[in-house]
Formats: structure tokens, C-alpha cells, sequence
């Protein structure tokens, strides 16, 4: 295959970063609701949940604006997966709801039966979140049946093998180790030392997961890694990874939780590269039948759409990156509970 | 039932639902820039009670706006896959626009808004107040746009045939600006204006007649009285200059909004009425001979194109469109007449004590909640059968791949959990509306010594 750097590829990027933003933003709050159940205290919880009080819904937006722009720069991609996948994307749908409820209701009432119920919901809405999106990245990764239509053949149960469940368990991993390490970060006192206790833990959980699943990618996709056998500097993305990983128990070790919150940032970016560049130029691979997969060129708008979606790129993400920046910087430091707190 | 109906009924369900939430923070949003701008200019602590109380509802109805509108955003894709598809090009700029210059700015802003009081300057506080409003405004703008070009396309040519027909765009001005955008957006912003200022007006309302918040509640009512007068007048004008537009654009929605029937007659507005489609005529009826006419064109002799220019699996079902329409247009003229009887008595210094007259702005929350689910029904249902008027058809616009079962296992689970979330809305919403503002001097301080600092500088 021959690279060529033009406006369907500079879309394939532009996604990913979205999906990459995304990750690494809603990633630790999702991963702070997974470990949510675990911590006991009611002020605890609380605290747990306005850490990421400020933060959750613009890290949601993420996900908005990526699906928006899946959606107009690959309409067939957009319409392809979301149709084929639509049980699985209704119970997306209702563990966000349910999610974006959870927070905004938990605290407004004392009774004990209702903080304990929305707790579950957020907690389980959280991972199940987690593992959906893991499902379907696995699924990206072995490829679902297509027809020549574009349309997918197969059925729920197609989407849910050992592989794919797999990658959701792993997603699931990534991003408790994530939370825990973002919690650290915005805690103090007790909670703090009792999080900080679990990290390794959750480091753990995630390296046996991504082990595995780099194992069984190996043997069974090895598609995935034909790019890297063809330009072997790539392999640098995967090296790179493994520091990212290494890096975190140390960082924590020495106390600089931040560092170590930016190590966990760099290997889910590491991770999602590995992903992109396995699948490039595919976006959905058709599976049994490669010649229909979906690809940045069969299932993309027109270059007059792909052109002024740049230009609204071009001038939005500047603005995104500010306000993303200055609410990370205005919100920083350890959580305090206030009137307005959830 | 098939997959067509149910999708239907699906995303009219799902949407309605959303469209309970946005409006609200519309036009909150523009009550709490007014508010804290009237503490920051005055420094009444009243003031400063009155923004933080509207805050705490604000978020209640923007975390159900939030959680309500992903479902939207997906649905297209989940259940409309072949409409994904035919409208990608056009469609999903506009979507993607809203998330990047909408979204965006009104979750961050709002982070600030509502956590933000002891973090910012009050300055800071005000402007991200202003972000966020004016972010609520603008993915109402982008979102309206897309919709305005299924109603009215633009901009766009058609390339391929058959299954594989899909309109791209040729020119993005001409797509945003399409015929009717600019006057849908204004109805709508104006619709959501309304929604805010009523809800206010309401709870003031309430207090007044519970004796409670007694200053807080006068004070409010005044700010929300003024809004409510002119964006009811604003819905008239605007609403008018829509019926104007789709005389000419989309002319077998208005003969339906109207029951018009017959092209070579001049067309009467009808106050009410009951539409027999098979005998085409309205029973138990009041018209206005000649009206429509003269709305439309300035004489009342001129014809109107009817029903009977179309061939008749190209009309949307009439009486449906006839009466969401016409309710609408009775609540826009009650809201007028309230706001004006309410002005009236402010100017008489006899409002306050009018127990009756309170009692209905209690209520009259429910009026542009209401208008606004008429409206869209009349604009959605009267676009029928089309989906993207003119070039695509519902039937033909769905998902091939998803069954009736998915839908009907989709749309169950949409009720009930819609259901409880709604029932739980209310009880919060209660909640907080028995709670009340806090007392102004139980009011936390910090922001006040921000502010004297910032005075003396
Ligand atoms: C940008 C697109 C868009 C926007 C902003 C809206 N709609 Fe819509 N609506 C559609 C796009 C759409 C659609 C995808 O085009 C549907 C689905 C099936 C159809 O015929 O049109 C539709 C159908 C549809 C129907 C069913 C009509 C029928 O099947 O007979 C109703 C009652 C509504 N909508 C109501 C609303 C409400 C209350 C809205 C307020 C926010 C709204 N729509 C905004
Ligand atoms: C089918 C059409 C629609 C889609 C796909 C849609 C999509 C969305 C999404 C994804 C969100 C959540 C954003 C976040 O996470 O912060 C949202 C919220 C919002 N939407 Fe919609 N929406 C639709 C219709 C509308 C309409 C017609 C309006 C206004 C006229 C509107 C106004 C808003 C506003 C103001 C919010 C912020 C939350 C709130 O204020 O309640 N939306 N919408
Ligand atoms: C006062 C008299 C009113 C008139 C003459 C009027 C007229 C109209 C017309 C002609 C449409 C259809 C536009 C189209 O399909 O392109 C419409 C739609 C709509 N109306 Fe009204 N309206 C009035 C009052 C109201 C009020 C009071 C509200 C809500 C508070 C409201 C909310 C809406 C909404 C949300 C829509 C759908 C969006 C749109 O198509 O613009 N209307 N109105």
C-alpha cells in the first residue's frame, strides 16, 4: 500500500485524535467511577465525584464532537457500525444516560437508599461504558461481516467473542489505572494513602490484561501488525508504550503523582496509535470478505465537505484546547467540598 | 408494527423528551446573565441570591439536556443509517460544527458557572455566565441549520442513483443560510425565551401566593415579566414570517396547517376546527374568509396553492398538522395577553396582590412547553412524507439492517427509563423550589471580599 497524505487521511488523524482526546479525558472518570463502589465512606464518595464535578461533561463533548465528525467526514462508516451495532449502542446510550444522571443526582438528597442507588448506577454505568467501547474496538480490530451493500451482516452475538470481551475487560483495566492515579492526584489525606495503595494493584490488572491481549493479536490478527513489518521504525510507537507503562509504578513511588498521571496519558496515546496505524487506511474491516471493508476513500464525504470541515477544525480546536486548558488550570489542586459541590 | 413506525415513534419520543431540557436553559441562560449583571452593576446582594438559586435549576435541567441529547446524536446512525448516509455530507457538518463551537464552550463555561463562584473573579464569573448562554444559543443555531436544510435544501447537488443517490454539498453559506433557517432559529430562540422567562415567572408567582422569598420573588417576576412581553410579541412576528416563508417553500405544509384543499380558492385562517380528510372540509369550525390570503400576499383575493395541487402520498396527515398548529398559535396569542394583563398590573402597582391573576402565572409554565412540542410536531409531521423535503422519503430512510424487535426492545427502555428520569426531574425540581434561595446573609462571603477587592483596586 502506498501512503499519501491527503484529505481522507488527514480526517483518518483528525479522528483519531478526537477518539484519543476522548480516551485520555473521560478514560480517568470513567476509571474513577469503576473504583467508585470500593471506596465506602459517604464523604469519600463524594469527593470522588466532584473530582471530577468540573470536568465530566466537557470530557463527554469529546465523544459528541468525534461521533459529529465520524459522521460527516465517514457517513458510511457512521451509519455502517452505529446500524450494526445497535443493541449494543442502545446500552452505550443508556449507561451515559445513566452515568450523567448518577452525578447530577446522587448529592442532592441525604437518605442513604438513594446516594446508594445512584452510586450503582454510576459505578456500573461506568464500566459498562468502558467494556462497550472496548467490545467494539476489539471488533474494529477482527473485522465484521460486511456486505456489498455496506451494510453489516451479522448479528448481536457476531460482535461477542472471546477476543473482543477481551479488549473490553482490558479498556476496562486501562482506565481504572488511569482513575486511580488521577484520584491520587486530586486527593488528600486518608483517601489519598488508600488509593495510592491500590495503584500498583491496578497496574497490574492492566499489564496481565494488555499482555494477553497483545499475545492473541499476534497470533490470531496478524493483519494488525503488517505495517510494522513493512516500516519498522513504527515499532518506536510500541517501545515507547512500554516506558510509558513501566514509568507509572516509579512516578507514583517517588510521589510525583502528576508525572505519573502523564505517563498514563502517554501510553493510552501510545495504545491508540499502535490501534490507528495497524488498522490504516481501513477504518472498518470487513471480515470475511476484505474487499468490502470500509476505507477512509469508499466511505468518506466528498473532498469539498472533508475541505470545509477543516477549516471548522482549523478555527474550533484552538478554541477547544483553551477552554480545555484554562478548566483543568481554574479547577486544579486538591477537591474541597463547597455548597455548590455535587 | 414495523420498523418504520416504530423508529418513528422512537425519535419523535426520544427528541420530544429532549426538547423538554435545552429550552429551559436557553432561556434561563439569558435571565442569569441579566441577574448577575444587575448584582455586578448594583451590588444588591438580592441579586446575587437570585443568580445562585436560578444556577442550582439551571444545572438540574442542563444535566437532563445532556443526558437526553447524546441519545439524539446517535440515533441518527443507530436507527436512520440509509438518511446517514444520503445526508452525511450536508448533515454532519452542521452536527460536527455543533459539538466543536457549541458544546464545548457551554460545558467548560459551565463548570465555572456553577463550581466556579470562590475560584474566578466575579468578572470572570459574569463572562463565563455570558459563554454559557450564548453557547446554549449557538447549538441551538447549528442544530436548527441542519434541520432547516431537511426542510428546505440548499446548497447541495445529487450525485449517484438509486440506493446509492447521496447529496453533497456545493456551496456551505448557501446550505447554512438555506430559506428557512433564519426564521426557524428565531421562532425557536424566541420559543425558548419564552420557556425560561414562564418558569420564572411561575415560581415567583408561587412564592408570592406562599408568602415566602417575598423581595426575591417580586424582584424576579420583574426581570422574567419584561422578557416574557417581548419574545411573546417576538414568537408573533416570527412565527408569521415562517408561515410566510413556507407558503413558498414548502406549500402542502401550510394548506395542512390551514386545511386548505382546493388551489383555485383564496385561503381562510380558521381559529379552530375538525378536519374530515376524506370529505376534505372542516366541521365544527370558525373561520376568517380571506385571511390566509392576506397574511400571506397582501389581499385577501388572491388564491392559495391547496391540498389537491399534490398527488396524495405526497400530503402529510392533515388533521394532525391542523390542530398541533393551531393550539400553538392559541397558546402564543394566551401568553401574549398574560404578559400584557401582567405589565398592566405591574404599571397599576395592583399586581402582587391579585391572587387569581398569580395563580395563572403559576401555571402558565406549561404554555410554552407545550407551544414548543406543537410546533415541532406541526413542522415535523407537516414535512411528511418526506424526509429531507422533496428528495428523500421516511420509508425509504431507514436502517436496513435493524429489526422491528431491536426497536421495540429500544423504544420500551426508552420509556420507562425516560419515565422515571422525568418523574425524578420534577421531585428535584420541587425539591428546590420548597428549598428556596438561601437567605442573602446566609449567602458564603468569599465572592463578596473578591468583590470589595476588586473595588478598591
Ligand atoms: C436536525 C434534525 C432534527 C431536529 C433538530 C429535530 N428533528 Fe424532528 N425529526 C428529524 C430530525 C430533526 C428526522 C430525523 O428527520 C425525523 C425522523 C423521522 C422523520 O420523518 O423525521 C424527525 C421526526 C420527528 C417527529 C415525527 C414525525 C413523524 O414521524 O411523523 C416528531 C414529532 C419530531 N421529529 C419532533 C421534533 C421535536 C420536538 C424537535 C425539537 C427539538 C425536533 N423534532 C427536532
Ligand atoms: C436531533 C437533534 C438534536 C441532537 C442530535 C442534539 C444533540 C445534543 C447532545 C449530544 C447534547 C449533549 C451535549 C453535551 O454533552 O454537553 C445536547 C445538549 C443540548 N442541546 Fe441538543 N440535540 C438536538 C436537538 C436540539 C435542539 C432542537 C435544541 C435547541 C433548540 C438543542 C439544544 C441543546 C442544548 C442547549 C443543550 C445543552 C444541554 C441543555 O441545555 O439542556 N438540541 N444536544
Ligand atoms: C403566536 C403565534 C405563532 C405563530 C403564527 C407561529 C407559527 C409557526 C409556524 C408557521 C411554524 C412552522 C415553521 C416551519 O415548519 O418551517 C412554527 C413552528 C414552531 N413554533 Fe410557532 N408560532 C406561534 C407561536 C409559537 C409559540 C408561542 C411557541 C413556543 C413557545 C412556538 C414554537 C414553535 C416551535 C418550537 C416550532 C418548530 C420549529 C420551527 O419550525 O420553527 N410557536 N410556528
Amino acid at each position: 500500500m502506498e501512503f499519501q497524505f491527503d484529505l481522507n487521511t488527514i480526517w483518518f488523524i483528525l479522528i483519531g485524535i478526537l477518539l484519543t482526546g476522548y480516551a485520555i479525558l473521560d478514560g480517568f472518570d470513567l476509571g474513577v467511577g469503576a473504583l467508585h463502589l470500593l471506596v465506602k465512606d459517604d464523604t469519600d464518595r463524594r469527593i470522588m465525584i466532584n473530582s471530577i464535578g468540573p470536568v465530566w461533561d466537557g470530557n463527554e463533548v469529546w465523544l459528541v464532537t468525534g461521533g459529529g465528525a465520524l459522521f460527516a467526514a465517514f457517513p458510511h462508516v457512521y451509519a455502517t457500525v452505529f446500524s450494526g451495532f445497535y443493541i449494543a449502542l442502545m446500552l452505550l446510550l443508556f449507561g451515559l444516560i445513566f452515568r450523567a444522571i448518577a452525578i447530577e443526582f446522587r448529592s442532592k438528597q441525604p437518605m442513604k437508599w438513594w446516594r446508594q442507588m445512584w452510586d450503582v448506577a454510576f459505578s456500573v454505568s461506568s464500566i459498562l461504558i468502558a467494556l462497550l467501547m472496548g467490545v467494539a474496538l476489539g471488533n474494529i480490530i477482527t473485522g465484521i461481516p460486511i456486505d456489498a451493500e455496506k451494510e453489516f451482516a451479522g448479528i448481536f452475538f457476531t460482535l461477542i467473542n472471546p477476543y473482543t470481551v477481551l479488549v473490553g475487560i482490558t479498556t476496562v483495566a486501562l482506565f481504572m489505572m488511569h482513575g486511580s492515579i488521577y484520584v491520587v492526584m486530586k486527593t488528600e489525606g486518608e483517601l489519598h494513602n488508600k488509593i495510592r495503595s491500590w495503584v500498583n494493584n491496578t497496574i497490574i490488572f492492566f499489564v496481565i490484561c494488555y499482555v494477553t491481549t497483545t499475545m492473541y493479536t499476534l497470533i490470531y490478527y496478524p493483519h494488525m501488525v503488517q505495517h510494522f513489518k513493512e516500516a519498522p521504525w513504527l515499532f518506536i510507537i510500541a517501545v515507547l508504550n512500554m516506558f510509558a507503562i513501566a514509568n507509572i509504578p516509579r512516578e507514583i513511588f517517588h510521589g510525583r503523582d502528576f508525572r505519573a498521571f502523564l505517563s498514563s496519558c502517554a501510553s493510552i496515546v501510545a495504545l491508540l496509535a499502535l490501534f490507528a496505524v495497524g488498522l490504516f487506511p481501513n477504518i472498518v474491516l470487513s471480515n470475511p470478505n476484505p474487499e468490502y471493508s470500509l476505507t477512509i476513500y469508499n466511505a468518506a464525504s466528498s473532498q469539498k465537505t472533508l475541505n470545509i470541515m477543516l477549516i471548522v477544525a482549523i478555527i474550533g480546536v484552538p478554541f477547544v484546547l483553551a477552554y480545555t486548558i484554562s478548566i483543568y488550570w481554574i479547577f486544579r489542586g486538591k477537591v474541597k467540598l463547597d455548597k455548590m459541590s455535587y | 408494527m414495523d420498523v418504520e413506525i416504530l423508529s418513528r415513534v422512537q425519535f419523535a419520543f426520544t427528541i420530544a423528551f429532549h426538547y423538554i431540557y435545552p429550552p429551559l436553559s436557553i432561556g434561563l441562560g439569558v435571565l442569569l446573565v441579566i441577574m448577575e449583571g444587575m448584582y455586578l452593576k448594583t451590588g444588591n446582594k438580592l441579586y446575587e441570591q437570585m443568580t445562585k438559586f436560578w444556577v442550582k435549576i439551571f444545572a438540574l435541567t442542563f444535566a437532563m439536556g445532556v443526558a437526553s441529547g447524546i441519545v439524539m446524536e446517535f440515533e441518527f446512525g443507530t436507527n436512520w443509517a440509509t438518511y446517514s448516509r444520503f445526508v452525511g455530507d450536508v448533515f454532519g457538518s452542521a452536527l460536527a460544527a455543533e459539538g466543536i463551537f457549541a458544546f464545548f464552550l457551554e460545558s467548560g463555561f459551565l463548570a465555572v458557572l456553577v463550581f466556579g463562584w470562590n475560584k474566578v473573579s466575579p468578572k470572570m464569573h459574569f463572562f463565563s455566565t455570558i459563554m454559557v448562554s450564548f453557547g446554549s444559543m449557538l447549538s441551538a443555531v447549528w442544530i436548527v441549520v441542519a434541520n432547516s436544510w431537511q426542510q428546505t435544501p440548499a446548497g447541495y447537488h445529487i450525485v449517484g442513483e438509486g440506493i446509492n443517490a447521496r447529496a453533497e454539498i456545493t456551496d456551505f453559506w448557501e446550505m447554512v443560510f438555506n430559506p428557512s433557517s433564519m426564521e426557524r432559529l428565531s421562532h425557536v430562540l424566541s420559543g425558548a425565551w419564552l420557556a425560561g422567562a414562564f418558569m420564572v415567572l411561575s415560581v415567583s408567582a408561587y412564592y408570592l401566593l406562599k408568602k415566602k422569598h417575598i423581595e426575591f420573588a417580586k424582584s424576579s417576576f420583574k426581570i422574567a415579566l419584561g422578557l416574557a412581553l417581548f419574545a411573546s410579541l417576538f414568537q408573533l412576528f416570527t412565527g408569521h414570517r415562517s408561515a410566510v416563508g413556507i407558503s413558498e417553500t414548502q406549500p402542502a405544509k401550510l394548506a395542512a396547517f390551514e386545511a386548505h384543499y382546493d388551489s383555485f380558492a383564496v385561503g381562510d385562517i380558521y381559529l379552530f376546527g375538525w378536519v374530515n380528510d376524506d370529505k376534505q372540509e372542516v366541521k365544527l369550525g370558525f373561520k376568517i374568509p380571506g385571511m390566509l390570503s392576506y397574511l400571506i400576499y397582501g389581499d385577501s383575493k388572491k388564491p392559495v396553492t391547496g391540498l389537491n395541487a399534490f398527488k396524495p402520498e405526497d400530503r402529510p396527515p392533515v388533521n394532525i398538522v391542523f390542530q398541533s398548529y393551531h393550539l400553538m398559535v392559541a397558546v402564543g396569542f394566551a401568553l401574549i395577553a398574560l404578559s400584557l394583563i401582567g405589565i398592566f398590573m405591574l404599571w397599576r402597582g395592583k399586581l402582587f396582590e391579585m391572587r387569581w391573576l398569580l395563580w395563572i402565572f403559576v401555571f402558565s409554565v406549561l404554555g410554552p412547553q407545550l407551544a414548543n412540542q406543537l410546533g415541532w410536531i406541526s413542522a415535523e409531521v407537516g414535512r411528511q412524507p418526506w424526509i429531507v423535503y422533496n428528495l428523500l422519503r421516511t420509508s425509504e430512510a431507514l436502517s436496513k439492517v435493524v429489526t422491528a424487535n431491536q426497536v421495540m426492545f429500544s423504544l420500551i427502555l426508552f420509556m420507562l427509563v425516560y419515565a422515571l428520569l422525568f418523574v425524578l426531574f420534577i421531585y428535584l425540581l420541587n425539591e428546590k423550589i420548597k428549598h428556596g434561595p438561601e437567605e442573602a446573609d446566609k449567602i458564603p462571603s468569599e465572592y463578596e471580599h473578591q468583590k470589595a477587592a476588586l473595588e478598591r483596586n
